[in-house]
């Protein structure tokens, strides 16, 4: 049957059909699809690990039981998970283990742009890339067979565009899955003492030279010959847009990026006038293509950055563009923004109001280091907010007291924060540290984590309670607020921020996207024009509801009572979810529920 | 035979339901024998900021993506974001614009203007008969359901895909739809294609 589907349904449904049972994981753009649809399907273990390196742990033990399990992750992901990575390699597989690394070319929701390709050669382990959804559906098919065949992890690289355009797939039925899974004692290939490892590290390499004679004779290496003028090697969403390009040219199109196919690559080169490596961000491929002595051309003419196009293509070969010379006019941009009613809008608020030092996080409140609410300072890695508090803190000394917060997230205080919240106690921080516990991994799209109480596949389960959690810790101080309350949470924050020691406040009121989900909405809010003396305190908060209407501009006629104000600020109802944030901000009292 | 492909690019805001009008369109093609390739823009990109989504169809796709200059028609499902993609529209292209504002940050601040004057600028630029202002909000009421406008904008589109009958568009609205604004979306449908 076929049918539409995203490079992230493909996988899914590709690792569904050849039998895989196994999938652990943590949600992350452009990865999180993936986990999600497979644990749609019957006959599956799936769960939200609290993070890559314990996933990719689960994944291993599922594997070492004779499953053939993945663990799914976004490129930074896999830095999470790298110290297991590395010596799984070692140790081979039994059953199948597939890692699935989604890469982000252009950073449309990433801190980084790392190219994980490089990990394939750095931990030795073989890695497809597929260049759209039928090809996400065969290579995870063809990922688990390799894994068993060779005892080995294998790399499944995607990109954004790969996981997150459609295109057409031709589904299967899911072939007849074999239980083996089994307790196996394999000490000398499982224990990595330096003995055993030292074995092992020379089965790695013996390995590598195997897929290599086997990656010459693979079907998804394959040579397309048209004008001997122009060869292009290249692999997965680039190779659609170099086709587009110019479907006139040759092509050396690879399923498997590492190891390369050295003999097709030569043989490839030797039959055409100008080789050229089409790849994004780093030069994988042409350094490697360098290496053998041949004669290529890469990013001498395509860039480093950013994510390629076909116009992209057409200019790196022919070195202009035929695109009409349209520039578009000056409009102002349309950033993302917290949603009206997010109850972060309310705590950055208040955070800005300290001035203190905010040491942020990854999630949606990274948004509000943007203007207006200006309230965030630093932002490296998931779980980093906590540790650079403190060492701040430490470094300042005296000079820190009472200014220096670290905010995470619920999501990514489970990830990363709670060994580092540990060392804040251990080494009697003075920072005060938040948990943004909006009850839900807000940014990816709503995902479970162990604080919500439930599993990826909906069991309930026991539910991770912070404060109980803070406390166990080291931290003496620890404080639950609801940050829609403004007042108490200003009040809260001073008052911790003056204190002694390391403090922790759990900041709790849920997404409202989750809030939305519910019938009994609260009533919107509007501004009494008559009230509104235009300060323009309400709007401070960066609400989307809130606009700014101009006297002027609009055509109201201004106030001869008030002849300094220039307009008044109107609330949409439509968006308007009734928190209340603003309503708390005006002094006027000019901000009413309806209703009310 | 030639391998002639058409791209089609939605943008607009988030929450507006460029993501599911794009799919229709995709399955409609698929319906009409079209291999077809569409992107998406998901997570941070996402929060209120801008949506795009390119959709491609001919006897073989290769990118999702269309390249500047080559896109045969632009659906922008908000006023404002008609002027953020032309560079992408192909001489002689059409743009099909939402008669609907949605202020950015900054206008709402009242630290930037929204723009004036866009619907002229657009005629000046590509010809007054290349370019369709479509009520959308207006049109969605009338049918019955306000949040059927991106059906409202799938219905004008369809005007200018003339290989495909308005059956086929409905035959793929009833399959994806919830039945319960089903029929409103088909009257919304038959709006946008009447505008």
């Amino acid at each position: 049957m076929l049918e539409l589907m995203s490079g992230n349904e493909a996988i899914a449904r590709g690792a569904w059909e050849c039998g895989a049972t196994f999938g652990a994981g943590y949600p992350g753009t452009p990865s999180t699809e993936i986990l999600e649809a497979f644990a749609q399907y019957r006959g599956v273990y799936a769960e939200w690990s609290p993070n890559e390196k314990v996933g990719l742990e689960v994944a291993i033990g599922a594997a070492f039981a004779g499953a053939r399990a993945m663990a799914v992750m976004k490129h930074v992901g896999v830095n999470v998970a790298a110290d297991p990575l590395f010596t799984v390699s070692y140790t081979g597989t039994n059953g199948a283990l597939v890692i699935i690394t989604a890469d982000d070319p252009s950073l449309h929701s990433s801190q980084n742009e790392q190219d994980n390709r490089n990990y394939a050669k750095f931990a030795k382990i073989p890695m497809l890339e597929p260049a759209d959804s039928q090809e996400a559906k065969d290579f995870i098919k063809l990922a688990f067979e390799l894994s068993e065949r060779f005892d080995t992890p294998v790399f499944l690289r995607t990109t954004t565009r790969v996981s997150h355009s459609k295109s057409v797939v031709r589904t299967e039925e899911r072939s007849p899955v074999a239980d083996r899974t089994d307790i196996r004692h394999l000490p000398l290939k499982y224990v990595m003492v330096p003995v055993n490892a030292r074995a092992r590290r020379v089965e790695v390499e013996t390995r590598m030279q195997a897929l290599r004679e086997w990656a010459e004779t693979f079907p998804g290496n394959r040579v397309e010959m048209g004008s001997p003028e122009v060869g292009i090697i290249t692999a997965g969403m680039p190779y659609n847009y170099a086709r587009d390009a110019f479907p006139e040219y040759s092509y050396l199109k690879l399923g498997l990026v590492h190891p390369l196919p050295e003999k097709m690559i030569r043989d490839f080169a030797s039959r055409v006038k100008t080789l050229y490596v089409v790849e994004e961000l780093d030069p994988f491929i042409e350094e490697q293509v360098r290496a053998m002595g041949i004669e290529v051309s890469g990013k001498a003419v395509f860039p480093y950055t950013n994510e390629f196009d076909p116009g992209v293509i057409e200019k790196g070969v022919t070195g202009r563009s035929t695109a009409p010379a349209v520039t578009p006019p000056a409009i102002p941009p349309r950033p993302p923004n917290l949603c009206p009613g997010c109850p972060h809008r309310a705590l950055f608020y208040a955070l800005g109001k300290t001035k203190a030092f905010v040491s942020g996080d990854i999630g949606c409140y990274t948004l509000s280091y943007m203007k207006p609410l200006s309230a965030m300072d630093s932002c490296i890695c998931m779980g980093a907010s906590i540790g650079i508090a403190h060492g701040m803190s430490k470094a300042l000394g005296p000079k820190g007291k009472g200014k220096v917060v670290g905010v995470i997230g619920d999501s990514t205080f489970i990830h990363s924060g709670i060994t580092t919240l540990l060392n804040a106690a251990y080494n009697r921080s003075d920072a005060v540290f938040i948990i943004a516990d909006n009850r839900t991994t807000a940014m990816t799209g709503m995902q479970e984590h162990p604080a919500t109480g439930y599993t990826l596949q909906g069991e309930k389960t026991r539910e991770l309670d912070f404060a109980s959690l803070g406390k166990v810790l080291g931290i003496d101080s620890v404080e639950v607020i609801d940050p829609l309350q403004y007042k108490n949470t200003t009040e809260v924050l001073k008052r911790e921020l003056a204190k002694d020691g390391p403090s922790l406040i759990i900041s709790r009121s849920p997404c409202v996207l989750l809030m939305s989900k519910k019938a009994d909405r609260a009533k919107p809010f509007f501004t009494d024009p008559d009230l509104c003396i235009g300060c323009k305190v309400c709007l401070s908060c960066g609400c989307p509801a809130i606009s700014w209407k101009d006297f002027e501009k609009s055509g109201m006629p201004p106030r001869p009572e008030r002849k300094k104000q220039k307009g008044i600020a109107v609330i949409d109802a439509n968006l308007c979810t009734g928190c209340s944030l603003c309503a708390q901000l005006c002094r006027q009292e000019a901000i009413m529920r309806e209703g009310a | 035979m030639e391998n002639r492909v058409k791209s089609l690019l939605l943008a607009g805001v988030g929450g507006q339901g460029i993501l599911l009008a794009s799919d229709i369109i995709c399955k409609v093609m698929m319906g009409k024998g079209h291999d077809v390739k569409k992107s998406e823009v998901h997570g941070m990109a996402q929060r209120g900021g801008c949506v795009t989504s390119h959709v491609r169809y001919g006897r073989k796709v290769y990118s999702p993506l269309a390249k500047r200059g080559d896109v045969d028609i632009i659906v922008s499902f908000e006023k404002l974001e008609s002027l953020r993609y032309l560079d992408y529209l192909k001489p002689g292209g059409i743009v099909l614009v939402n008669d609907e504002e949605i202020y950015p940050p900054s206008v709402n601040l009242g630290e930037a203007d929204y723009p004036k004057d866009i619907y002229e600028s657009l005629r000046a630029r590509f010809g007054a008969e290349n370019v369709k202002v479509v009520g959308g909000p207006e049109l969605a009421a009338k049918a019955g359901n306000r949040r059927a406008v991106n059906t409202v904008m799938l219905g004008a589109v369809s005007r200018f895909i003339p290989e495909v009958d308005a059956g086929d568009w409905k035959r793929v609205l009833t399959e994806m739809l919830p039945e319960k604004i089903v029929e409103a979306n088909l009257r919304a449908f038959d709006l946008g294609r009447a505008a």
